[in-house]
């Protein structure tokens, strides 16, 4: 045993009686932080940000590069982007197309918290005020004496050039938000005053990973004075910003883009159906089957603060007018664009989470279901198992006869769980998916395929079942259910999957997390008042540290440079 | 008025800067449109016209025994069986590469991800997604790209658009445009400068924005150096992404030399949203597919970019014919062979339809006048797989093409037999006819030195 194997063996044996402790007590244990990292904005963090900032009339058009899924998550793969030419050429033209919208004459009167002296020259004090305004959101701490100094001079030096003082804010604008400071979640470190020679996160850099988690924006208003005041440096002050942003509304975004995240909902984007196959699907469809599990669990989660496993045996849902044709619902229940609450009775086979369209039809081929892609995606989406990829010697004349001569998946793919080149996958999915194969491709009910009953049972875990519904039962009951979803909400929040330092944490989240009711909102307050979310261990090299909080804010001198 | 424009404009005045000239530091570009009389060289220096560079990608290779007729040993003369007849009319004017290996020194076949990779960046990765080498195209771009506004332009008919083979890393994957509209838009949208345009002048917007720019860049740089040494490393590809849009909007301020080849192409009709959401039907693809084509050509032509990379279908083949509840991708492992014919009906009209693509990019860059001339022979285009036979996954003996003439450097007609060799001798070929000067190409096995000087001019 090699002295890093010895390291993770005791300190697996020390997370796992930390645990043991832990999970007697409701104390949370000491855990090891991460190095400082850096998160590049999600496209839906930058269109948040925007809206928070300058209000839902400036339109984001267009989309930045996707992320890489990493290790389950985009949030994780934030972490490791990179920006590519063509990528920036994307940023760049949003930050232009934003900033000229913010200074049309439609909105400067309002998101521009002053009147210059002269609209056709340079106004700094103005130009000061928007910018230091603004770009304590954008940036979510107050700017640093150089990145003021260059919005300054940049917005001077524009408005004198063009004789536009509106042009002068645009470019300033635009330049700030393309830099690395806007465009990528810095943690920002400062030296611990309670820990000798540690670091620890700025108040600000707390901030910013408390919103993102919480709301998944920029810091609004009172988080940034709070961090200005140092209270998120407290427990107390830490709790009360906690309680206050799971109390608002707001709250809903952010446990929607978590589940998003974790259901990879991003797949929607390139999702394609036959239109002669499956003539119902259609665009609006694609939208709307989305929308409902996101809206479906949100209601059970963060409305009715139900225990996370009912979502995969819940029969409460809502529909869309879009969605009703495919779920062959009554047509005359929602209208035009309603949402409205739907129920489905007792003896209806559709039953939780999987059975709704958004799940059934995303994990299917474009014309025809899949158990394979359907048992892929419960092992690897819902339960953190990954599922080695099919090997590259595969003879497929083996399975020929099988594809042609059987009329139902179940059939097909026996061939697949029975040659051994294939088998060991196999039997990790199918048995897992053939207990949907109620549904067709785009999740419509269906009792044949090609004439032949469909038999729906199968096993997940040693648990047997005889339908979709007993499937989400046996999901329900499945350790790795919430287990997964522990993991994955931990690893979202710190940017990263859990160090070894981290395991006791996620021990802890564990025991708590049926302590709780496994109830999501518990679980995310306990991750945003937790110590482990906010710990930082010295960076990989060492790296300047950032310029205090304190010391951003006297900008002053930086100013008269400017100043005419 | 401006101030920009009250007098006339020097190149160095303009690529100084507004914000202090220490703040911007930009090389002049180089105007490789300076054509002599004839259009066939530089009028200045009397070097040849540019060769660029193109990748065209298809997914699910060939069916064996019915595209490309087996040679025994490299000779001229590519015999085009059923699956390629299309590509006959261009048989002067690429060559074939068949029969090289793909070794993987005991890591896994990806399926459909080991071979492009293998093939694009001399590297065999050790699990699933993983890029550690840039792929050839960006080796070349990095070689030749100066000049131009863009340094690649990557397209996708496919409609995925991070299904693109051209990647620095993993995480450094450039994302294809699958709108013909937004690469309208990005190569030919208010930025483009008409080079026959009868009236230039320098829009002072676009200096005071590039001042702008590299006013903030400087400033982030010393914030670069609060972070670590990994996030500095993503940092300096931050940086290196703003100075490319730096020297573009450089050279938006230059005047460009007329160019007949240039005639800037009409925009594409909006897509409405149902045709959008059956992007990957085979004859939508093919439709996107033209349209791009004809975009790239002429962005080609007009000297907006010297590498560009198109992928007509993915490494998955995503594609499906209206109807059919088989993908192309699927319908390779699970047609039955038709005894008869000896190959999968479905699948072989797929590929078949890959190859009409192809010769319908070659004669789109053949339409095209440049010089005495077509643009296709000024271009070298790299049109590769990521398998042999799909069927069976197969990435021994991956077929690629070569064509265009690559300004005279390159020779053609011929069916060059790789006789097991490692596949990376045509990239590394590829890359010495573009002048990138390697002295080898590859990881382990497929590290080679030796190209393959019979297509070499």
């Amino acid at each position: 045993m090699n002295a890093k194997t010895k390291r993770i063996a005791v300190l697996s044996a020390l997370a796992a009686l930390s645990a043991l402790l832990s999970s007697c007590g409701d104390v949370e244990p000491k855990s090891t932080g991460a190095p400082p990292a850096m998160r590049r904005l999600t496209n839906d963090q930058y269109r948040n940000i925007i809206a928070d900032v300058f209000g839902p009339q400036i339109v984001v058009a267009g989309q930045a590069d996707p992320l890489l899924r990493t290790d389950g998550l985009l949030a994780v793969g934030a972490r490791s982007a990179r920006i590519t030419p063509s990528g920036f050429e994307k940023f760049y033209g949003l930050a232009r197309s934003i900033s000229q919208l913010v200074v049309n004459e439609d909105n400067r009167d309002h998101l521009i918290p002053c009147q210059p002296a002269s609209a056709k020259g340079a106004d700094d004090a103005c130009a000061q005020q928007f910018i230091a305004k603004v770009g304590r959101l954008l940036y979510r701490r107050p700017l640093l004496p150089g990145e003021l100094d260059t919005a300054m001079k940049s917005a001077g030096l524009a408005a004198q050039t063009t004789g536009n003082f509106y042009r002068g804010l645009s470019v300033a604008l635009s330049g700030m938000m393309t830099t690395p400071q806007f465009l990528f979640v810095v943690d920002e470190t400062e030296p611990d005053p309670d820990q000798r020679g540690h670091i620890r996160l700025t108040a600000y850099a707390k901030a910013s990973r408390l919103s993102f988690l919480l709301w998944n924006t920029t810091p609004h208003e009172a988080l940034l004075n709070a961090a200005e005041k140092g209270l998120l440096h407290t427990t107390e002050g830490l709790s009360a910003q906690v309680d206050a942003m799971m109390a608002s509304p707001r709250f809903e975004a952010g446990v929607r883009a978590f589940l998003d995240d974790f259901l990879r909902f991003d797949q929607f984007e390139t999702l394609e159906k036959d239109s002669v196959i499956y003539p119902a699907f259609t665009v609006k469809v694609v939208e709307d089957a989305r929308e409902q599990v996101l809206r479906t669990a949100v209601d059970h989660l963060v409305d009715r603060q139900r225990d996370y496993r009912d979502l995969f045996t819940t029969r409460q849902t809502f529909i869309s007018g879009a969605l009703a044709r495919i779920y062959r619902v009554p047509t005359t229940k929602p209208s035009g664009n309603a949402w409205v609450p739907y129920e489905f009775a007792p003896d209806d086979p559709r039953v939780g989470l999987l059975t709704q369209v958004g799940f059934a039809a995303l994990a299917s081929h474009p014309g025809r279901s899949s158990p394979t892609l359907r048992g892929r995606a419960i092992r690897e989406a819902l339960l953190c198992q990954k599922v080695p990829d099919p090997p590259g010697n595969v003879d497929f004349s083996l399975f020929e006869a099988a594809d042609l001569n059987n009329k139902t998946a179940r059939e097909r793919l026996t061939a697949h769980r029975t040659a051994p080149a294939c088998a060991g996958c196999h039997k990790l999915t199918d048995p897992i998916g053939l207990g949907l194969e109620n549904l067709d491709g785009v999740g419509q009910l269906r009792a044949t395929e090609n004439g032949a009953m469909i038999d729906a049972s199968g096993d997940l875990d040693g648990i047997t079942f005889n339908d979709a519904a007993g499937l989400g039962k046996a999901m329900r009951e499945n350790p790795a259910t919430t287990s997964c979803l522990v993991d994955r909400l931990t690893a979202y929040a710190l940017g990263r999957s859990a160090t070894a330092g981290q395991i006791v944490f996620l021990d802890y989240l564990k025991a708590t997390f049926v302590k709780d009711g496994y109830r999501l909102p518990d679980l995310m307050r306990r991750i945003a008042t937790s110590e482990a979310l906010y710990a930082v261990s010295a960076p990989e090299e060492d790296a300047k540290p950032v310029q205090s909080a304190a010391a951003a804010v006297a900008t002053g001198a930086a100013l008269q440079e400017v100043s005419p | 008025m401006s101030i920009l424009i009250k007098r006339p404009i020097h190149r160095r005045t303009v690529l100084k800067g507004l914000l202090g000239g220490s703040l911007v530091n930009v090389a002049l570009p180089f105007l490789d449109c300076m054509l002599n009389d004839h259009g066939t060289a530089l009028a200045a220096t009397g070097s040849a016209l540019p060769v660029r560079f193109g990748t065209w990608y298809w997914g699910m290779g060939h069916t064996p025994g019915h595209a490309i007729a087996d040679k025994p040993q490299t000779a001229p003369g590519i015999e085009f069986l059923t699956e390629t007849q299309a590509l006959k009319p261009y048989a002067s004017q690429l060559n074939f590469f068949g029969g090289f290996g793909m070794p993987l020194d005991g890591r896994s076949n990806y399926t459909h991800f080991t071979g492009w990779v293998g093939n694009r960046t001399g590297t065999i990765p050790q699990k699933e997604g993983e890029i550690t080498n840039p792929t050839l195209d960006l080796i070349i771009a990095d070689e030749i790209s100066t000049g131009t506004r863009f340094k690649t332009i990557d397209a996708s008919s496919a409609g995925i658009a991070r299904e693109n083979y051209s990647a620095r890393s993993t995480e450094s994957r450039a994302q294809a445009e699958i709108s013909p509209v937004a690469l309208y838009t990005r190569l030919f949208g208010p930025e483009f400068v008409d080079p026959n345009g009868a009236n230039f002048k320098p829009d002072p917007a676009i200096m005071l924005e590039k001042s702008v720019l590299s006013a903030f860049v400087e400033e982030s740089q010393s914030y670069a150096k609060t972070v670590g040494a990994a996030d500095r490393e993503r940092l300096d590809e931050y940086f290196t992404s703003i100075r490319q849009l730096e020297k573009r909007m450089a050279l938006q301020l230059e005047k460009p030399e007329p160019n007949e080849a240039c005639l800037v192409p009409k925009r594409p009709a909006e897509l409405p949203p149902d045709r959008l959401a059956q992007a990957r039907e085979m004859p939508n693809v093919i439709e996107t597919h033209a349209i791009m084509a004809k975009l790239l050509a002429m962005a080609v032509a007009c000297n907006q970019t010297k590498v560009f990379n198109m992928v007509f279908t993915d490494n998955f083949a995503n594609v499906r014919k209206k109807g059919e509840s088989y993908t192309h991708h699927l319908l390779t492992h699970s047609e039955l062979i038709d005894s008869d014919l000896g190959y999968q009906p479905l699948a072989f009209s797929f590929n078949q339809q890959c190859s009409e693509a192809l010769a319908t990019y070659l004669e789109t860059l053949s339409s095209i006048r440049e010089g005495a001339g077509t643009l296709l022979d000024n271009c070298l285009i790299f049109a590769s797989s990521e398998t042999n036979y799909a069927k069976l996954h197969t990435i021994d003996g991956i077929p690629i093409y070569l064509a265009g003439k690559a300004g005279g450097r390159m020779k053609t007609g011929l069916h060059v037999v790789g006789g097991g060799d490692p596949i990376t001798r045509v990239g590394f070929t590829a890359m010495k006819i573009m002048g990138v000067p390697l002295r080898n190409w590859g990881s382990k096995s497929l590290q080679t030195s030796k190209a393959i000087s019979e297509v070499m001019a």
